[in-house]
């Protein structure tokens, strides 16, 4: 067993069987659910966004190498630069070196999963330099020294006292059980910061190739201060985000607002084209952005799975997934958690250590029908299962499905080992009958009847 | 029409019950009802543990079993969805592929059968209990088959049917997914299960059998009252009880 | 060229060798879908403001739909007076400016000279805007129409004034309005705020105000 995999076992088995901090999750969801339905119900045909934002999505990822020199033309003629990184290591010393020549001192950051991908903190803070998450979810995890929890609510996992005490603990501040008054005392901390910062490191939720500017989406408006107020801006984003219009964003904008937050739209969407122009009163004056490829071309190469890369990130797959609301984000080991974590990391980071993932799903199917941009989530997960077993051989599953295959080959032999299974039971639920005895620590059988269908039916020709 | 009944193989052997009430209400509905008892199991162990070749044999088998069937009726959404929508793309591009699409037109799930194919929802039952129903994730999400079955409910005299918010989530079944991660599995029953049980309806009721295993399992450990029970089974004895 | 940027779309192009089926979609063209999709807007120019002030009310900003320039200036007065805003930064512009130094308080335009403490001092920041969305309720501003990037987003309140003129009724609408006014020469920032700053990342309960401004007032005038 891989090392991931022992752990995911290990973590999962303790979450799911907290059930204060199931039901603490489910009551958290509970508002996102109300509005999300809200929401979608005005739109005059969800469904039909849903096809429409999968065609803007799609027609981007397949003529990916032409929208990328349009935009990266486009993006640079308004007078940003661009860095290319083959993997995390070159990501993040690009950053490093843009900092070195910046001759910055402290680092602003607003929420960026891509940069979590890259354990760009680590790197940073082992360089010397002072990094501060400003979204609070990130800012409550990085003074936890955790990471997120979920790829867009980063701590909806932990109660207000928790936090109360982590602020006294760190800022030295009066404990309080108000959601307000906590979320004031970030506001205050972090206010300065934004100020004295000679870098703001954000993420890009699109690139928009016609235009040439990157598109942030917050509610916060800490990336608006991020990118408004130290005099470098560096971006991080996959190369995956590009879109062909900047018109797609007039589906692709709400979309992700009303899936992922239940929210019309989210409070602030922020296209930015370039450093300063002449004649602006402030903001930067180095605009960066570093386009990261880390095995996502790797995931482009699979037709059957290309679709995963229209991932908007809104983290919906993740609200409706019975897996996640059970054994909570931090089990699965992953940047992205959720559904289509599962179906990615195994493409990103192996298949040998992370097929597991796909292998803990009931295949339900609530995420794929969550999906904004119809990534058929719960059928690549099957795909993922495939894979594995022929690249990473099972020899239990070969032997288990072999023989399982042998008897149902043959009706007879069928119905005598049912007819074994059955006269035995009484015995056999004693033993350590590999996946009986599992089932039967939490879950009973039903009384084992005398006779199978079959012999019913056989018997007596008139039921 | 001449029915050929799809039996899943654990129907077969731990609740042949629920075969011998499809067959039953379909013949009250007129049909003349077949078996084949030729037939094992669809293969979806296999198919959802990756083992996709040996998956194949599996359905391979089955196209052979139900060539000559007019149509197949299963008591399961989930057994039907491996039939109806995942043989034609298991055995995609090979020489198999054209039985496939044909198999997959002529079968049905059960409930969807009378409703859409028979044009009935009322089969003539009566039944003074209260239900809830569980839709099992592939007769949802699959076949999407929602109405279909509540169609059918709403049509039994003397019947109350309570919904509930957690109808739609998992019951954490997933087939070997049960066994091979029981500790989440359990957690997803105990959620879906525990959201069915407090209805306070005598039964918990699903067009899958699988399902029905896992809540069943479930309620019989933790000593619920609430009982599980296939559709097939609530419209058989609202036959009988007529 | 980059070694990175060359071998990265050498690598996007042997990937893409085996194409993927396009999705399935029952309009023409993204545009048209577009209309197709969205929350209904209305047809009439009452509607489509019926359902801005709707959705400002939703999203807990203030809106005041005034007559003229007059009765802005004395809604605005109003309201410094009520909240005690004494020190106003503005965005210098014919709706704005004569708004702003008609209140009680010391006024400075961020086209003047100002440094960022300063601008975190500021009780309240006064801007004009680009365009309205009265589908969702989002008021577009720029750096150009709205003194840069961080008058919008910097102080406690914000305050938008707007002729009513620039209310466009959808999300598509708006993005083809920006397509022509700006013709590919982009303002460095263009945002769309929809609603004042918000966050539920504490046990998802909302909260307004976590960095950007706790309140957000729209006057428009007619």
């Amino acid at each position: 067993m891989s090392d991931s995999k022992s752990i995911f076992i290990k973590e999962s088995t303790l979450t799911s069987a907290d059930g204060d901090q199931r039901q603490f999750i489910r009551t958290a969801l509970g508002g996102y659910y109300k509005n999300r339905d809200l929401y979608k119900a005005k739109y005059r045909d969800w469904e039909l966004a849903r096809d429409a934002a999968s065609l803007a999505k799609w027609s981007a990822v397949n003529n990916l190498a032409e929208v990328l020199e349009k935009f990266v033309a486009k993006f640079e003629s308004n007078g940003g630069k661009v860095h290319w990184a083959r993997d995390a290591a070159e990501a993040r010393q690009i950053i490093l070196d843009l900092l070195a020549k910046a001759n910055a001192k402290a680092v602003i950051k607003s929420k960026c999963m891509t940069t979590e991908e890259i354990h760009l903190n680590d790197a940073l803070e082992k360089a010397g330099y002072g990094v501060v998450e400003s979204d609070l979810g990130e800012f409550i995890q990085q003074l936890r020294g955790e990471a997120p929890y979920h790829f867009v609510f980063p701590c909806m996992h932990l109660k207000r006292e928790a936090i109360s005490d982590l602020f006294t603990k760190h800022l030295g501040t009066a404990a309080t059980d108000s959601p307000e008054e906590l979320t004031m005392i970030a506001r205050r901390h972090l206010r300065k910061l934004y100020i004295t910062a000679d870098v703001g490191i954000t993420g890009a939720n699109f690139l928009v190739a016609d235009t040439g500017q990157i598109s942030i989406t917050e509610n916060e408006g800490n990336a608006r201060l991020t990118a408004a107020m130290p005099r470098v801006h560096i971006a991080l984003s996959g190369i995956e985000k590009v879109i062909n219009t900047i018109d797609d964003l007039a589906v692709l904008l709400p979309m992700l607002a009303t899936a992922g937050a239940g929210q019309p739209m989210t409070c602030y969407n922020t296209l930015y084209a370039g450093p300063k122009k002449p004649g602006e009163r402030d903001g930067p004056e180095e605009f960066h952005l570093v386009l990261l490829d880390n095995a996502r071309t790797q995931l482009l190469a699979d037709p059957e799975q290309r679709d995963a890369l229209h991932c908007i990130r809104c983290g919906a797959c993740l609200n409706v997934c019975p897996i996640f609301k059970n054994i909570g984000g931090h089990a699965y080991g992953t940047t992205y958690q959720g559904p289509i974590g599962s179906v990615i990391t195994p493409h990103l980071r192996g298949l040998k250590d992370w097929n597991h993932l796909s292998g803990a799903s009931s295949l339900c199917g609530a995420c794929t029908d969550a999906c904004p941009v119809r990534i058929d989530l719960h059928h690549h997960l099957l795909q993922n299962r495939r894979n594995a077993a022929k690249v990473v051989p099972n020899l239990f599953d070969r032997v288990f499905h072999g023989t399982f295959n042998f008897v149902i080959q043959r009706p007879a032999l069928f119905s005598l080992g049912g007819k074994v299974f059955r006269k035995t039971f009484g015995l056999l639920k004693h033993l350590p009958v590999p996946y009986l005895g599992t089932w039967l620590k939490s879950r009973d059988l039903p009384a084992i009847p005398q006779k199978s269908f079959r012999e019913v039916w056989k018997d007596s020709k008139n039921v | 029409m001449r029915v050929s009944l799809f039996i899943p193989c654990f129907v077969d052997q731990l609740t042949p019950q629920v075969g011998l009430a499809a067959a039953k209400v379909l013949k009250k509905l007129g049909q003349e009802v077949e078996f084949n008892s030729s037939q094992t199991c669809c293969g979806q162990p296999s198919y959802n543990s990756g083992q996709w070749e040996i998956a194949k044999e599996g359905a391979i088998r089955s196209l052979e079993v139900f060539k000559d069937a007019e149509v197949v009726v299963g008591p399961s959404g989930s057994c039907v969805a491996m039939m109806k929508k995942f043989y034609p793309e298991l055995l995609h591009g090979t020489k198999y592929e054209a039985e496939a699409k044909r198999l997959s037109q002529r079968t049905f799930e059960f409930s969807d059968f009378i409703v859409s194919q028979l044009k009935t929802t009322d089969v003539g039952a009566t039944l003074n209990k209260k239900v809830t129903y569980h839709d099992g994730c592939h007769a949802l999400r699959e076949l999407r088959l929602k109405e279909e079955p509540r169609k059918l409910l709403r049509a039994v005299k003397g019947l109350e049917l309570i919904e509930t918010e957690e109808s739609e989530s998992c019951c954490g079944f997933g087939g070997l997914f049960s066994v091979k991660f029981p500790m989440i599995s359990t957690a997803m029953v105990q959620v879906n299960a525990g959201a069915l049980a407090r209805t306070g309806a005598d039964y918990i009721v699903s067009s899958d059998p699988s399902c029905l295993l896992q809540i069943g399992g479930w309620l019989s450990r933790e000593g619920k009252v609430i009982r599980p029970l296939h559709i097939a089974e609530l419209l058989a004895m609202g036959i009988e009880h007529v | 060229m980059s070694e990175a940027r060359k071998e990265i779309m050498g690598r996007i192009r042997e990937a893409l060798k085996i194409p993927s089926p396009k999705p399935h979609l029952k309009g023409e063209s993204n545009k048209v879908v577009g209309k197709a999709w969205l929350p209904e807007v209305g047809d009439t120019q009452v509607e489509t403001m019926a359902l801005l002030s709707d959705n400002l009310a939703k999203l807990k900003a203030h809106f005041h739909p005034v007559e003229n320039l007059v009765q802005a200036i004395s809604v605005v007065k109003d309201l410094a007076q009520k909240k005690n805003w004494k020190n106003i930064a503005y965005h210098k512009n014919e709706l704005v400016t004569p708004v702003a130094l008609a209140i009680d308080g010391k006024a400075w335009a961020v086209e003047d000279s100002f440094t960022k403490d300063e601008l975190e001092a500021a009780d309240v920041g006064l801007t004009s805007c680009v365009s309205i969305v009265a589908q969702f309720g989002a008021i577009l501003v720029s750096s150009e129409t709205s003194g840069g990037r961080g008058l919008s987003i910097l102080p406690p309140v914000h305050v938008v004034i707007a002729k009513a003129d620039q209310v466009v009724p959808d999300l598509a609408a708006c993005f083809e309005q920006i397509n022509v006014q700006f013709e590919g020469k982009m303002p460095s920032m263009l945002s769309f705020i929809t609603g004042p700053s918000r966050t539920g990342d504490i046990e998802r309960i909302l909260v307004l105000g976590a960095h950007g401004p706790k309140e957000l007032y729209l006057i428009l005038v007619r």
